[in-house]
């Protein structure tokens, strides 16, 4: 039987499991979703509380001390991050997650080894597992941080051999797994540590910047398995249930965004996106081609004559904070007797859903914003298209051009509507890095500048309209 | 091997099955939150971390368990109060609009 203390961790936990079922149900309707991350955060400070009282646990300074510093960063760059830069504020603390998993893994292997116990090889691959994937798990968040804040280059990063060597270091990630398992000297373990960090920044750094919501879906629930492994090290079945289920949801999440891109997982992380096709891209263009321009004046009287109006955001609308200043431009329209409506791509942005949340922060009413679905088949009846730095969503080589990178790819067909606005910071390439063929478009006028500056002076140029 | 991993590994696979099943109907609006919800919720693993630095009886492991709370103590607060924030956008816009679409859903 368990005593006192043991049977009120153990309750707790059950309860804290059941509080992280209910609070993930919840999290998927959008009625529920906020009550549910309180659910959830509510089983996490019950199960953080119970572990406390764990008789395993003799001082207390290093846990009060590292929760301190730990909670005050967390709190404080997620109340301070801008909503734009959240998808790279979720990987960072995915990294955070990782490193967590992997250092518990290496600490209790270190305990274990240090009292000359015999580990088991259940216990001692549930270590390595931990160890390999939360490392893999840091560094490659790290590395998807770095992109999407534009730190590195958002193209895939690829060299020479770059196959091989990915190869040849995962193999030693693997052989040295083994030999801990084996019982090799405590060396090899931190051996591992070091080779499964460089293979999670390996893994990522060719992948391009326009599948990182994919590839930190996969590294979230990468971190839920390594955290479910640390429950299988310390025999702690809280662990085991919240790290699997967040591993498992994690794994479906990612199925529903690749299908939304049209991409196999397998080809986001091992089809080296890009580089290529970019080249032959480029030279097509280069074929005297030219780009229309217009000026926020003559964009203002196309729009305030127009009937219907659909404005498609992209990531230039969330860099440029621009969310306020359409929905104003949006509201004087409506004032004037348009019909505006929002069509939103399903990874628009640099993460599924990224412009609803930029959107409804900028109050702008739910009826408003059409999924791609419904909003495909009233372009031919729309008047003017208004592109608000988005680039490959609205790409027609994803339908028309079997050659190019993206085809398939699901796109909002704007080339069906009558005029096509395209604001736009300069004729530099979307995330995918490939030209777009749109922009040529006969249809088609670029209005160039930071989109917000752009929208502002529209909205200027419409009092005089 | 153990009773102790045959039931862990039965507490494993049962978790998997409710954990599709948990998520499985999510509107491409939600897919961001619930990313940065189920983030937050692996930061459990600072559990863990409270477990390895508490009973830490070398320097080194004292050190390893400390930077693992401190990682750990970020990836739990930090992702909760993202996730907050991404949500609390969602519930300004409640009146009675979105009626047609539950209907629909439905």
């Amino acid at each position: 039987m368990l005593d006192l203390r043991a049977s009120v961790i153990a309750v707790s936990y059950i309860v804290a499991s059941v509080l992280f079922i209910f609070g993930l149900k919840q999290l998927s309707s959008p009625s529920t979703a906020r009550s549910g991350n309180r659910l959830a955060a509510i089983g996490m400070a019950l199960a953080l509380a119970a572990t406390l009282i764990d008789r395993q646990i003799i001082s207390f300074w290093t846990i009060a001390i590292g929760t301190l510093i730990g909670a005050a960063m967390g709190i404080y760059f997620g109340r301070t991050v801008q909503m734009t830069a959240m998808p790279q504020m979720v990987a960072l603390f995915n990294g955070m997650g990782g490193a967590t998993a992997a250092l518990v893994s290496v600490a209790e292997y270190l305990r274990l080894s240090g009292h000359g116990e015999v580990i088991g090889v259940g216990e001692a691959t549930s270590i390595v597992l931990g160890t390999a994937i939360g490392a893999i798990s840091f560094t490659g968040s790290i590395i998807a941080f770095g992109k999407l804040q534009e730190i590195l280059p958002g193209k895939p990063l690829q060299f020479p051999l770059q196959r091989l060597v990915n190869g040849i270091v995962l193999i030693a990630v693997v052989t040295l797994g083994a030999m801990v398992v084996m019982g090799s000297p405590t060396s090899t373990m931190w051996l591992l540590f070091a080779a499964a960090l460089l293979l999670g920044a390996m893994f990522v750094l060719p992948i391009g910047g326009g599948d990182m919501p994919v590839v930190i879906s996969i590294l979230n629930s990468l971190t839920g398995l390594a955290a479910a492994l640390t429950g299988f090290v310390l025999h702690n079945q809280m662990l085991v249930v919240a790290g699997v289920l967040v591993g498992a949801s994690g794994t479906l999440l990612t199925l529903l965004m690749s299908t939304a891109m049209n991409r196999s997982v397998g080809n986001v992380l091992f089809g080296a996106f890009g580089a290529g096709s970019s080249v032959a891209g480029a030279q097509a263009t280069a074929v005297g081609r030219s780009v229309r321009q217009t000026t926020p004046e003559d964009t203002a009287i196309a729009l305030a004559y127009a009937r219907n109006v659909v404005v498609v955001p992209g990531y230039g609308l969330a860099v440029a904070e621009a969310q306020h200043t359409v929905r104003e431009l949006a509201t004087d329209l409506e004032k004037r007797g348009v019909n505006v409506k929002y069509a939103i791509h399903p990874v628009a942005g640099r993460m599924p859903g990224h412009m609803n949340v930029l959107l409804a922060e900028a109050n702008v009413p739910y009826d408003q914003l059409l999924e791609m679905d419904q909003v495909n088949g009233q372009f031919p009846q729309t008047d003017v298209v208004l592109v608000v730095g988005a680039n490959d969503v609205v790409n027609p080589a994803a339908r028309d051009d079997p050659s190019s990178p993206i085809y398939g790819m699901p796109i909002l067909d704007v080339d069906l509507a009558h005029n096509i606005i395209v604001l736009k910071r300069s004729m530099g390439h979307g995330f995918a890095g490939i030209d777009n063929a749109l922009f040529y478009h006969e249809k088609t006028r670029m209005l160039f500048g930071d989109a917000r500056k752009s929208l502002t002076e529209i909205e200027q140029a419409l009092k005089t309209a | 091997m153990s009773q102790e991993l045959v039931l862990g590994i039965y507490v494993f696979i049962m978790a998997i099955f409710v954990g599709f099943e948990v998520i499985s109907r999510v509107p491409s609006v939600l897919h961001t939150p619930l990313m940065s919800g189920t983030n937050a919720i692996h930061g459990i693993v600072v559990l863990g971390a409270f477990l390895v630095a508490g009973s830490a009886d070398t320097p080194l492991l004292k050190a390893l368990g400390f930077i693992a709370v401190v990682f750990g103590a970020a990836n739990v607060f930090g992702g909760f109060v993202v996730t907050d924030r991404m949500l609390e956008m969602f519930k300004r816009r409640q009146p009675a609009r979105t009626d047609d679409g539950d209907k629909k859903s439905a």
